[in-house]
């Protein structure tokens, strides 16, 4: 009996065929539908990612900003039908699969160096790869280890 | 074929394959429970005016081996037709004759146009464990002099002055014991949907057991507009 092909089974149903492809660093604009009694609208939430957690379904990640002084972060389901579209404005050259260090930081200290991510290992992802959704925490993450 | 006077009401024996999470139509998370369940087969037809006395559907689920199968069981399988018998059976009690005949086969589509579900399992096991987690006892201070007792029941009554009961500790008195491993039924849980290809049934939320325990899943006693 394969549980596991049951359980993709129900999952696939659910999940985006083309998950937006981004990786952490990255300046993204999350655009988010909304609805409003009977109306629906577009809300555009932009911010740097500082973290891409979970996989497949279950895949989730956290967009940071500052709005009048005061850090805000929202996390997103990758594969929610809500998240309409996902632009990214801008590449970011970082050493490490969560920047949890940019909420100690204010003003210019936040910049992020442009760029592709640094990827240790075999390959250079280049940012286009058609890889699944969790890839890009997995192929950011040994970053960490180098240090 | 949930609500004709009671004579059939939607009910199968399945599997807790996992938990996942899905999407509503609104694109909102909703935490999820896959059952395998059914196909199932009316083993056994009971009725009020037969040498039973009351009216019932017993169903069976999952093809045992005939050779690790007891006899008495082989036949009672065999008598329906079946080829192979049953690995797990459960009765349906039922307020009216069912229109099903021994043999008939079960399966997710009784469950089409069903709101809600109760699901029985086997819990989890935990062994012998203490009063805090087993009944919610709020255990003893942490400081202000106690010692090496923070997770004790505290008083049980008993001696003098308990109301009647005097020296003697009153029946059924929660203390520490063995939980988990019994039947246990969660109730009016919400059938997200029903996949007929794959027999599954996603119901919103937890349900009794550890993966692969066998649960039996029924219509929702006690909701009144039970349909979609």
């Amino acid at each position: 009996m394969s549980k596991n092909a049951l359980m993709a089974h129900v999952e696939a149903k659910h999940i985006k065929a083309n998950p937006p492809q981004f990786d952490v660093g990255d300046i993204v604009d999350v655009h988010q539908r909304i609805v409003e009694g009977d109306k629906e609208r577009i809300q555009i939430f932009s911010g740097t990612v500082i973290m891409v957690k979970g996989d497949g379904i279950n895949t989730n990640f956290t967009v940071r900003r500052i709005v009048n002084n005061e850090g805000v972060e929202r996390i997103f389901p990758l594969h929610s039908p809500k998240i309409e579209k996902l632009e990214v404005k801008r590449k970011s050259r970082v050493r490490r699969a969560k920047l949890y260090y940019l909420r100690e930081r204010t003003g210019k200290a936040t910049r992020l160096k442009e760029g592709d991510p640094i990827v240790v290992g075999e390959q250079t992802q280049a940012p286009a790869a058609p890889a699944t959704p969790a890839a890009p925490v997995a192929e950011t993450k040994p970053a960490e280890g180098t240090k | 074929m949930s609500e004709n006077g009671q004579g059939s009401i939607a009910a199968l024996l399945g599997r807790k394959i996992g938990m996942t999470r899905v999407y509503d139509d609104k694109g909102t998370v909703v935490p999820v429970t896959v059952i395998e369940a059914g196909p199932n087969v009316v083993t056994q037809v009971k009725t009020e005016d037969g040498k039973d006395g009351y009216n019932a559907i017993q169903l069976g689920f999952e093809d045992a081996k005939e050779r690790r199968t007891s006899k008495p069981i082989v036949g009672h399988c065999k008598k329906t037709g079946q080829t192979t018998p049953k690995k797990f059976f459960r009765e349906v009690r039922l307020t009216a004759k069912s229109p099903l005949t021994a043999g008939a086969t079960l399966d997710v589509d009784t469950f089409e146009t069903i709101k809600y579900v109760d699901v029985t399992g086997i819990s989890k096991g935990k062994g012998f464990q203490g009063v805090m987690k087993r009944w919610n006892f709020g255990g003893q201070p942490g400081s202000h002099g106690t010692e090496r007792k923070h997770r004790s029941p505290g008083g049980i009554g008993g001696g003098q002055g308990t109301r009647g009961h005097g020296r003697a500790i009153r029946l059924g008195k929660k203390m520490s014991g063995h939980l988990g491993d019994e039947k246990v039924t969660a109730r009016n849980l919400f059938l997200v949907s029903v996949d007929k290809e794959k027999h599954l049934l996603l119901v919103r939320g937890t349900v009794p057991g550890a993966n692969g325990g066998i649960l039996f899943i029924r219509q929702a006693k006690t909701v009144v507009n039970n349909t979609k």
